[in-house]
């Protein structure tokens, strides 16, 4: 190896005392951090290979193992932070773009932090959940502009034709990871906690392994601009498509499998040959205006014969309001939009780290001005780009979304700890690899386990939140922003929000 | 059977054809077809359809399987993402004409718009091939990543090109081979072109025999002139674009 300027980003330290050698931290770590010396019997640490996942400490049965940020510090420097000087050094090394993986962790402001949630006292009484029923269940896809109704010997009899709907126990879907980006283990995890638990799972653009087929009642696929694994049985499979444009992490940009995760089976899923590269261009080369992409939202309509709710998902950026409209008239029935702080497999950091718009803002304008147009019951609005919990969930309910896409959730549920390292394909926590020893740590049925939990538990904690304002259904919730204030925001924030600020 | 498209909006047209082909029709014979979208698109099966006048956007997109023989000229869109089948125009095709077609073959008499046959790929035994007739105009075979592009120059006045430029920008797979000729400044980076050797040959001529066959052109005249081939110069174009 090329001598390197960067310093280890973190230190690995080893308590001797403790360490028994049983070098589980050795065969932990596919960065080979750690290696074992037979001769002297001692395991030793290259602190320069650590990723900072964490997994060997996890895994060690004496918690013989720290690891810590690299205390080194550069000479202080407001401009010239650690952080730039290392991306200048690796750029300098390598000449390559700057790679990283999950969402952007830069510190902009977090407007869900900064939105508080109202609750019932005195005038309205607030509900108990436990005691009382409760609905979250949520409808996605275009609603009619009015109901024809008859009655008939006091039998009432619907004669409007719905569009198709999804069904969801709770408003709260799993985000769009394409198998190939994260192992089969992780994706049938997915499918078989959303069918489990009465709510979705988005392939991505990975095509939908044969042996997922039996969950596509509750799988929306995806169709994005590399067409991988679109053909009609996958299309006839799901509940629901989605038309990829763009994505929260990398907007404008396209997508990019290397080769070397293009496994057999990715190949198969994929549909394209054993360890070519799978490129996803930026644009959908038959999609060049809103009339272009109404011919591919009814193109996959009429392929499905209109049995399904089509979803066109955008990157949030600075017009997204105009688009979304657009895309309402374009025929799209439910607008997924994700946010700056959207996650991926891999995308180049100064891209994610600084292109698109906060989700909050863009729910915000999206949902006003849909409402402005008279249009928004055409299509329900998935929001999606760094939701943490169930309070943004609901703060996100509030402000104008309809349900909201969870994907650095689900996976933090099954494991990740968020090392950002999934390009290289050797997550030692068993989920963006298609190492077969390294996927095995993933345990299909217990992180299905786990991603069944942390619905349920945000399931009631939501039910609490929206008891506690004295709302016994979420529909009642919806686009409902008198529920929220802001705090420490500025007026154009509270505006573009379209919240009162806190006291008033 | 005989289904006449006057006056009908596709919606209904698509829906009878569906229809017709459910309760077991194997062969559809559709007259004064003027521009509706999405014929054929997700249809499966051994089915035939013949078109007569010019169907529009989209024609056999996700198709798997059928048979399409347009005795017209087609629009844009034609053979998007088809997995199986057979689409054969008499005429000429418009813009992004098999993108991201995977299967199956598409002939084409006449001459193609722009973005045709982009990220065109092959899988196993699925081998899409695109037989131009004409000339292709700007973008043919980008991104193209499998299947074979054919474009013959039929039938061009002299000097008039059989290709645009941008041809196989981005290409990481298949191969495209022209009748013709084609300039360095005229192609993408990621392709380079080659004389064909016997391999190519072979390659080619049973498309070109069903080709001429299908548009009762002789075959000996067709491989009587030229070809180059256009293959990309590796699987893994961006490869080396990232640190570490």
């Amino acid at each position: 190896m090329r001598f390197s300027y960067l310093e280890p980003e973190f230190l690995v330290e080893r308590n001797l005392e403790r360490c028994i050698r049983c070098q589980v931290c050795v065969r932990q770590c596919a960065f080979e951090a750690h290696r074992y010396d037979a001769a002297s019997d001692v395991v030793t640490v290259d602190s320069s290979r650590c990723v900072g996942c964490l997994r060997c400490v996890t895994m060690c049965p004496t918690d013989a193992l720290i690891v810590r940020q690299n205390p080194t510090t550069f000479k202080e420097n407001a401009n010239w932070t650690g952080r730039v000087i290392k991306n200048i050094y690796k750029q300098a090394e390598t000449g390559g773009v700057l790679l990283t993986g999950m969402g952007n962790d830069r510190p902009y402001p977090i407007y869900w932090d900064h939105m508080v949630l109202n609750a019932s006292q005195v005038t309205n009484p607030s509900i108990d959940p436990l005691r009382e029923p409760m609905e979250l269940k949520t409808y996605l896809g275009r609603k009619p502009e009015r109901l024809d109704v008859s009655v008939k010997d006091g039998k009432i009899s619907l004669n409007t034709k719905l569009a198709p709907q999804l069904e969801l126990r709770m408003p709260v879907v799993f985000s769009a990871l394409s198998y190939g980006a994260i192992s089969f283990n992780a994706s049938k995890a997915l499918a078989s906690a959303a069918y489990e638990f009465g709510t979705y799972y988005n392939t991505g653009e990975g095509g939908l392994h044969r042996d997922l087929y039996r969950y596509g009642e509750r799988t929306i696929v995806q169709c994005a601009s590399g067409r991988f694994g679109v053909h009609k049985d996958y299309l006839q499979a799901a509940a629901a498509i989605e038309i990829k444009i763009g994505q929260g992490a990398k907007p404008g940009i396209g997508g990019h499998l290397p080769g070397e995760k293009v496994s057999r089976e990715v190949s198969r899923t994929r549909m394209i040959p054993e360890g070519s590269d799978a490129l996803s261009p930026a644009p959908h080369h038959d999609i060049y205006s809103i009339e272009d992409l109404r011919q591919l939202i009814y193109a996959l309509k009429e392929a499905t014969r209109y049995e399904k709710p089509v979803s066109v998902k955008i990157a949030a950026v600075h017009n997204s309001a105009a688009i979304a409209s657009g895309m309402v008239r374009a025929g799209a029935d439910i607008i997924a939009l994700d946010g700056i702080r959207g996650g991926t497999g891999a995308a180049p950091t100064t891209i994610r780290d600084n292109v698109g718009i906060p989700i909050e803002l863009a729910i915000a304008s999206v949902d006003q001005r849909l409402r402005e147009e008279g249009i928004r019951h055409q299509a329900s609005i998935l929001a999606a780009g760094g939701f943490r919990s169930s309070s943004d969930v609901i703060k996100a309910i509030a402000l104008g979304a309809d349900a909201v896409y969870i994907g650095t959730s689900a996976l933090v549920a099954m494991g990740c700890h968020l090392c950002q390292i999934c390009y290289t394909g050797k997550c030692n926590w068993g989920i963006a690899t298609q190492d077969p020893y390294l996927e095995k740590r993933l345990n299909p049925e217990i992180a299905k386990e786990r991603l069944m939990n942390l619905l349920r538990a945000w399931e009631h904690e939501i039910k609490e939140m929206l008891g506690g304002m004295g709302i016994n259904a979420i529909e009642s919730l919806r686009g409902n922003r008198l529920h929220l204030r802001g705090v420490g925001l500025t007026d154009s924030e509270l505006e573009i929000l379209g919240i009162l600020p806190a006291g008033r | 059977m005989r289904i006449s498209a006057k006056g009908l909006h596709y919606r209904t047209l698509n829906e009878k054809i569906h229809h017709l082909v459910d309760s077991g029709a194997k062969s559809l014979h559709v007259t004064h077809v003027n521009g509706q979208r999405y014929i054929g698109g997700g249809l499966q099966g051994d089915i035939r359809l013949t078109l007569e006048g010019v169907p529009g956007n989209d024609l056999a997109a996700f198709m798997d399987g059928p048979r399409i023989r347009v005795k017209g000229n087609a629009q844009d869109g034609v053979a998007n993402t088809m997995n199986a089948g057979e689409v054969i125009i008499d005429g000429n095709a418009g813009d992004v004409l098999g993108y991201g077609m995977r299967g199956g073959r598409v002939f084409i008499r006449g001459s193609v718009g722009y973005r045709v046959g982009i990220h065109m790929k092959s899988f196993e035994k699925q081998v899409p091939v695109m037989v131009v007739g004409g000339s292709a105009r700007d973008f043919l075979g980008e991104y193209q990543a499998g299947g074979i592009i054919l474009v013959l120059g039929l039938g061009l006045a002299p000097g008039e090109p059989i290709a645009g430029y941008m041809v196989g920008t981005g290409m990481h797979g298949g191969v495209m081979y022209v009748r013709g000729k084609v300039e360095d400044w005229q192609i993408g980076r990621e392709v380079k072109i080659f004389e064909l050797d016997e391999a190519d040959y072979k390659t080619m001529r049973p498309h070109l025999r069903a080709f001429a066959r299908a548009f009762r052109l002789d075959l000996d005249e067709i491989m009587a002139e030229p070809f180059l081939k256009m293959i990309p110069y590796s699987k893994r174009p961006y490869g080396r674009i990232y640190a570490y």
